[in-house]
C-alpha cells in the first residue's frame, strides 16, 4: 500500500492550473464525477481540454493520469505487461490499471488516435460495472468511487476511421468545448503569456481569420494553444510577424499558397 | 557540326501552303508570308513552321494568323516567349474563339513589351490562389476573383487586372494587387453599396464626376476603417501611395475628410460629403482604387438578396418545423403576420468586433441556435443591407417551402440553355502544345439509374460455385491477427523463448534478446475505385460481362473489408462528361446499389483523363495507406470532339501520371486484343491485363484484384 500511496502523490495536480470556464463546464464535471459517469470531452486541438483535467483534477484533489494515445497504442501499454528482471518476471500495471488502484482519474487524450480494439477494454471500467479486468495475472480490479474516466476526442476530423464507435461513445455524458470567446480567449492569452491586451486582441483577431478559412483549405484554424505560443514568442521579443508565422501560419499548413495567405493575413493585422 | 542553310522562299511557301491549305485561297496565299520568313535562320524557320503545324491542327486560320506576325515576333523576342506567347492564344482560343485569339497575336509588340517586364511584374493567375484566400481569411461572404479589364466589384466577385507591371518589381506589385483585393473587398464589407447609388449620381447634373468624387471619398472612409481594422495593411497600402506621390488631397476637402475618418462614418457621410464637394476640384485617382460599377454591384445584389429573402423564409419554416410547433399551431397557418410576431432577430454589441452587431434569431422570444448555413446567409445578408429587415422574418407558407428543387438539375443541363453551375471543371492535356488546356471539361457526377429486374439474382446463382471459392479465397486474405514469437520489441514475454535464452545464459552464453511474443495485426488498409467503361461500344455481352464481374467483386470485396466504390463513365464532347455513380465508397452494398449494378447501360463516348482526374480527387478524400484506381475498358479513348489518336492516349496517360503522384496505382483491365499498342504507354509495363476472352472477365477481374493486393 505505501507503493501506492507513492504513486498518488506523484499524480496529484500540486498548484492551481489556471482555467477560465467557457460555460458550465466544471459543475458539469462535478455532477458526473459525484454519480461515477464517465466523461467525454469534445473539442478541436488545443482549446484547452487536457489543462480542464488538470484543472478538474486539482479541484477535486485527485491523481490525474493522463495517456496520450497514438495509433500505436496497444491493450497491454493501458493495463499492464510482465517486465524480465535477474531472473524472473514481474508485473508492472500500465496507467489505466494504475489509475484504478490508486482511485485516480484517468484521461485518455484522443482516444481515436488509439488502435480500435484498444477502445473496448475500458467499456467494463464505463459502465456500471466499474472494473478492469487483467487477464495476464487474472486479477480483476475493481474501481473505487474516487476513480473516474474521461475520454477526449476532436469531431473535427472528418476521417470514418477516426470515429468513435457508438458503443463507447454511449458509455459518457459528453461536454463540448470550442474556441472561448474572444475576450475570454484574450484574457487567457494575457494571462499565459504576459504578453499586452492589445497585442492579444490582434491575436485573437487573427485567430478568427484563420477559422474563416477551415474547410477552405485549412482542417483546422488556429487554437488557443498557438496564440498563446505567438504570443510568448513576441513577449521574448521576437518581432510580432515573425512570432505569428512560425507559432501560427508554420504549424497549420504546408502548403504555398495558404502560407503566404496567412502570412498575409497577420502582417495585415501587425 | 554545320549549319543548314536557311530554307528559300520557294521552299518555305510550299511547307506553308500544306499547313496552310484550308485558309488560302487565289486571293490569299502564302507567297507573301513565305517572302519574309525566308530572312530568318534555318532554326528559326524551323520553329515557326513546327508551330504554325501545332496551330493549325487546332484552328489553320489562327495558324495563318501566327505565321504572319512570326516575323515580328522573332525580332521581338526569343522562341521561349515566343512559344509563351503561342499558348496564350491558344488559351484564348479555346476559352473565348478565334477573334479574341487572333488578336493575341495582333498584339505582339505589347506581349513582347510584357515580357520585359515580366522579370518585375506579376500575373493575375501568380497571386489569385494567395489573394482569394487572403480575402476569405478577412471575414464576410467568400468572394471570388476574376480577371477583368478593370478594378471594380460587383459584391459578388473581385474583379482584378490580368497582370501588374507598375510598380519597380515583384513584391510590390504583390502589394498593389492585395491592396486592389483589399479595397474591393472593403467596399463589400463596410457597405459602400448599401445605399442606391445608381440613383444617387442621376441627381447630379455630370453623372460621371459625381461618381468619381464619390469614389476618392468612399475611399478616404474605407481607409479609415482599415487603418482601424487592419493597421497592418493600412499601412502597406499608405506605403504604396506614398511611392507614387498620390497622397494629397485638396485643401477645400479637410473638413469632409475628419468626418469620413471618424469611426462611426457610414456611406451615408460620404453622401453628405459629396453634395457638399460636388463642385470642388476631382483628386487624382489612388493607384487602388479602381472604379466603382455601381449599376453591376447593384445588380448582383439585387439578385443575390432575392434569392437570399427566400432561402431564408423556407430556412424559417424549417426551423419552425424542426421545433415541431408548426403542427401545433396548423390552425394558425397561412397568417405571415402571426409568422412575423413569431421570429424577431435582437441586436446585441458584438464583443468580438466593437461597433459591430451581433444577431441573434429567436422564435416566440426563445433565443434559437440556426444551423451554420442559415448563419452564414443572415450574415450574408446583414453584410448587404447593415440589418435583417422585417420581412424577412416570415416563414414560408407550406407550398412554397421546400425549394431546394429549385437549384438547377444537372440532368436538366441541355434542356434550354446550357449551363456550367454545379459541375466539376478539368484541365486536359495538349501533348501537342506541351500545355493544359484550362477547365478544358465539365463533369458531372449523376446517379446510376437503378434497375430493379434478377439480374444481380441471376448472376448470383449462375455463379454460386465460383462465388463460394472466391468467398473463400478473399477471407484467407482478411488481415488477421498474428501472434510473433521471439521478438525484441513485444507486448508479452514469450516464455519458451526466455527459458532457453536463460539456459544459455546459464551455460555461459549470450543470452538472446528475442524473447518477447507480439500481437502483429495485417490490417488491410485499402481503398480501391472502380472505374467502369460505360461507352457505345460496350453495348452487348460485354455490358453483361461487366456487370457480372461487378457482382462478383461486391461479393469478394464484402467479405474482404477493403473500402471499394464504383463509377461508370462516358459522355459526349468536353462539355459533357458524365460520371455514373454505382456506389460511393460510404455506401453499403445495398439493395439500392445492386439495383444500380444492373441498370448499367451503354452511353456515349470515353474520354478517360478527366475521369481519372475525378476519380483521384475522391480517392484522395479517402484515408488508406494503398489507394487504387483499376479501370474496366473496352478500348482507346475515344470522344467525338477529336479526344482520340495520341491526343486522347496522351491526356489519359498525363492523367493516369498526376494520379499516381497522388499516390494512387492506377491498374487497367481490358478486352481490347489491340491493347498492347497503347496502354503499356498509358499504365506502364505491367499495370494492365488483357483479358481475350470476355465470358471470362467476371472471373478474373475479383482474381486479379486478388493478386494486385496481395
Amino acid at each position: 500500500m505505501d507503493a501506492h500511496a507513492v504513486s498518488i502523490k506523484e499524480y496529484l495536480v500540486k498548484k492551481e492550473p489556471y482555467y477560465e470556464p467557457q460555460g458550465d463546464e466544471i459543475a458539469l464535471f462535478e455532477a458526473a464525477y459525484r454519480n461515477q459517469i464517465p466523461v467525454l470531452l469534445k473539442g478541436p486541438t488545443g482549446c484547452g481540454k487536457t489543462r480542464f483535467m488538470e484543472h478538474m483534477a486539482w479541484r477535486l484533489s485527485r491523481p490525474l493520469v493522463t495517456v496520450s494515445c497514438h495509433d500505436d497504442l496497444t491493450a497491454s501499454d493501458l493495463i499492464g505487461r510482465y517486465l524480465i528482471t535477474a531472473a524472473e518476471t514481474a508485473w508492472v500495471d500500465g496507467p489505466l490499471a494504475r489509475a484504478v488502484r490508486i482511485g485516480a482519474i484517468c484521461y485518455l487524450d484522443e482516444i481515436v488516435e488509439a488502435r480500435k480494439d484498444t477502445t473496448v477494454v475500458i467499456h467494463p471500467l464505463a459502465d456500471d460495472r466499474r472494473i478492469l479486468p487483467v487477464e495476464k495475472t487474472g486479477e480483476l480490479l475493481e474501481a473505487t468511487p474516487e476513480f473516474c474516466l474521461a475520454i477526449s476526442y476532436n469531431p473535427g476530423y472528418q476521417s470514418i476511421l477516426k470515429d468513435l464507435k457508438q458503443s463507447t461513445r454511449q458509455r459518457f455524458i459528453g461536454i463540448e468545448f470550442g474556441y472561448p470567446t474572444s475576450d475570454l480567449e484574450q484574457r487567457i492569452i494575457v494571462h499565459e503569456s504576459g504578453i499586452g491586451p492589445e497585442i492579444a486582441e490582434k491575436l485573437v483577431k487573427f485567430a478568427g481569420m484563420t477559422r474563416n478559412l477551415k474547410g477552405n483549405g485549412l482542417d483546422e484554424g488556429a487554437s488557443t494553444r498557438l496564440l498563446v505560443h505567438a504570443a510568448k514568442l513576441m513577449v521574448t521579443g521576437i518581432e510580432p510577424r515573425r512570432a505569428c508565422r512560425g507559432a501560427i501560419s508554420e504549424t497549420l499548413t504546408d502548403d504555398a499558397e495558404m502560407l503566404a495567405a496567412i502570412n498575409e493575413l497577420s502582417a495585415s493585422l501587425f | 557540326m554545320t549549319l543548314s542553310p536557311p530554307l528559300s522562299a520557294i521552299e518555305l511557301e510550299e511547307k506553308l501552303d500544306e499547313y496552310l491549305d484550308p485558309v488560302l485561297s487565289s486571293r490569299r496565299t502564302a507567297t507573301g508570308l513565305a517572302a519574309m520568313l525566308a530572312e530568318f535562320s534555318r532554326s528559326q524557320q524551323e520553329f515557326v513552321l513546327r508551330w504554325i503545324g501545332i496551330i493549325a491542327k487546332t484552328n489553320a486560320e489562327l495558324a495563318y494568323q501566327f505565321a504572319a506576325q512570326a516575323p515580328e515576333g522573332l525580332r521581338l523576342m526569343d522562341p521561349d516567349d515566343i512559344e509563351s506567347w503561342i499558348i496564350q492564344a491558344m488559351d484564348t482560343y479555346d476559352r473565348m474563339g478565334l477573334y479574341p485569339a487572333s488578336a493575341v497575336f495582333h498584339e505582339g509588340e505589347a506581349y513582347a513589351a510584357r515580357v520585359r517586364t515580366r522579370v518585375s511584374g506579376m500575373s493575375f493567375d501568380d497571386v489569385s490562389g494567395i489573394l482569394e484566400i487572403f480575402v476569405r481569411g478577412l471575414s464576410g461572404r467568400p468572394l471570388k476573383l476574376e480577371p477583368g479589364e478593370e478594378v471594380y466589384t460587383d459584391t459578388s466577385t473581385l474583379f482584378l487586372p490580368s497582370s501588374l507591371a507598375r510598380m519597380p518589381n515583384k513584391d510590390e506589385n504583390f502589394r498593389l494587387y492585395k491592396a486592389m483585393a483589399a479595397h474591393l473587398w472593403a467596399q463589400t464589407w463596410y457597405g459602400t453599396f448599401r445605399s442606391d447609388l445608381c440613383g444617387l449620381f442621376a441627381g447630379f447634373p455630370d453623372q460621371d464626376r459625381a461618381k468619381q468624387i464619390f469614389h476618392a471619398l468612399e475611399t478616404v472612409r474605407l481607409d479609415a476603417r482599415l487603418a482601424a481594422d487592419l493597421p497592418g495593411l493600412h499601412r502597406d497600402m499608405q506605403r504604396l501611395r506614398e511611392d507614387l506621390d498620390e497622397t494629397a488631397y485638396p485643401d477645400t476637402w479637410q473638413k469632409q475628410l475628419c468626418a469620413l475618418r471618424a469611426p462611426q462614418a457610414s456611406v451615408q457621410t460620404t453622401i453628405d460629403a459629396l453634395n457638399a464637394l460636388y463642385g470642388d476640384v476631382l483628386p487624382p485617382s489612388i493607384c487602388y482604387q479602381g472604379t466603382l460599377q455601381a449599376g453591376r454591384a447593384e445588380q448582383v445584389m439585387a439578385q443575390r438578396l432575392s434569392r437570399e429573402k427566400d432561402q431564408f423564409h423556407a430556412a424559417l419554416a424549417r426551423l419552425l418545423d424542426d421545433k415541431g410547433r408548426r403542427t401545433e399551431l396548423a390552425g394558425l397557418e397561412g397568417d405571415p403576420k402571426d409568422d412575423t410576431e413569431r421570429f424577431r432577430v435582437e441586436r446585441t454589441p458584438d464583443p468580438d468586433q466593437p461597433g459591430k452587431w451581433r444577431y441573434e434569431l429567436t422564435i416566440d422570444g426563445q433565443p434559437v441556435t440556426p444551423p451554420q448555413d442559415v448563419k452564414a446567409m443572415m450574415d450574408s445578408i446583414v453584410q448587404d443591407l447593415g440589418d435583417i429587415p422585417d420581412d424577412y422574418l416570415v416563414a414560408a407558407g407550406d407550398g412554397s417551402y421546400r425549394r431546394d428543387g429549385e437549384e438547377k438539375n444537372p440532368d436538366d443541363v441541355w434542356k434550354g440553355t446550357y449551363h456550367e453551375e454545379g459541375a466539376f471543371l478539368y484541365n486536359e492535356w495538349d501533348y501537342r502544345r506541351q500545355h493544359y488546356r484550362k477547365h478544358w471539361c465539365v463533369l458531372r457526377e449523376i446517379d446510376v439509374h437503378p434497375l430493379d429486374d434478377d439480374f444481380v439474382a441471376r448472376t448470383r446463382q449462375k455463379y454460386a460455385a465460383p462465388i463460394a471459392s472466391l468467398r473463400k479465397s478473399f477471407e484467407a486474405l482478411r488481415g488477421e491477427e498474428k501472434l510473433l514469437k521471439r521478438q525484441k520489441n513485444g507486448d508479452n514475454i514469450d516464455f519458451d523463448a526466455l527459458v532457453e535464452a536463460y539456459a544459455d545464459m546459464r551455460h555461459g552464453m549470450e543470452m538472446s534478446e528475442r524473447v518477447l511474443t507480439k500481437l502483429h495485426k495485417q490490417e488491410r488498409n485499402i481503398a480501391v475505385m472502380f472505374m467502369v467503361d460505360m461507352s457505345g461500344s460496350t453495348k452487348g455481352w460485354i455490358n453483361d460481362a461487366e456487370r457480372e464481374a461487378l457482382v462478383l467483386l461486391c461479393e469478394a470485396l464484402e467479405v474482404l473489408g477493403d473500402r471499394y466504390a464504383i463509377y461508370g463513365f462516358s459522355g459526349i464532347t468536353r462539355k459533357r462528361c458524365e460520371l455514373y455513380r454505382v456506389k460511393r465508397f460510404d455506401e453499403p452494398y445495398s439493395d439500392l446499389v445492386r439495383a444500380r449494378i444492373a441498370g448499367i447501360k451503354p452511353e456515349d463516348y470515353t474520354r478517360m483523363g478527366v475521369t481519372i482526374r475525378h476519380l483521384t480527387r475522391l480517392l484522395n478524400e479517402v484515408e488508406a495507406r494503398t489507394k487504387l484506381l483499376i479501370t474496366l475498358s473496352d478500348g482507346k479513348p475515344d470522344d467525338y470532339d477529336g479526344y482520340r489518336g495520341d491526343y486522347g492516349i496522351e491526356d489519359t496517360r498525363q492523367a493516369l501520371i498526376e494520379a499516381k503522384r497522388d499516390g494512387i496505382h492506377p491498374f487497367c483491365v481490358t478486352i481490347d486484343t489491340e491493347a498492347r499498342d497503347y496502354l503499356p504507354h498509358m499504365y506502364g509495363a505491367v499495370n494492365w491485363t488483357l483479358i481475350d476472352d470476355v465470358r471470362r472477365l467476371p472471373l478474373k477481374v475479383s482474381e486479379i484484384y486478388r493478386r494486385l493486393t496481395t
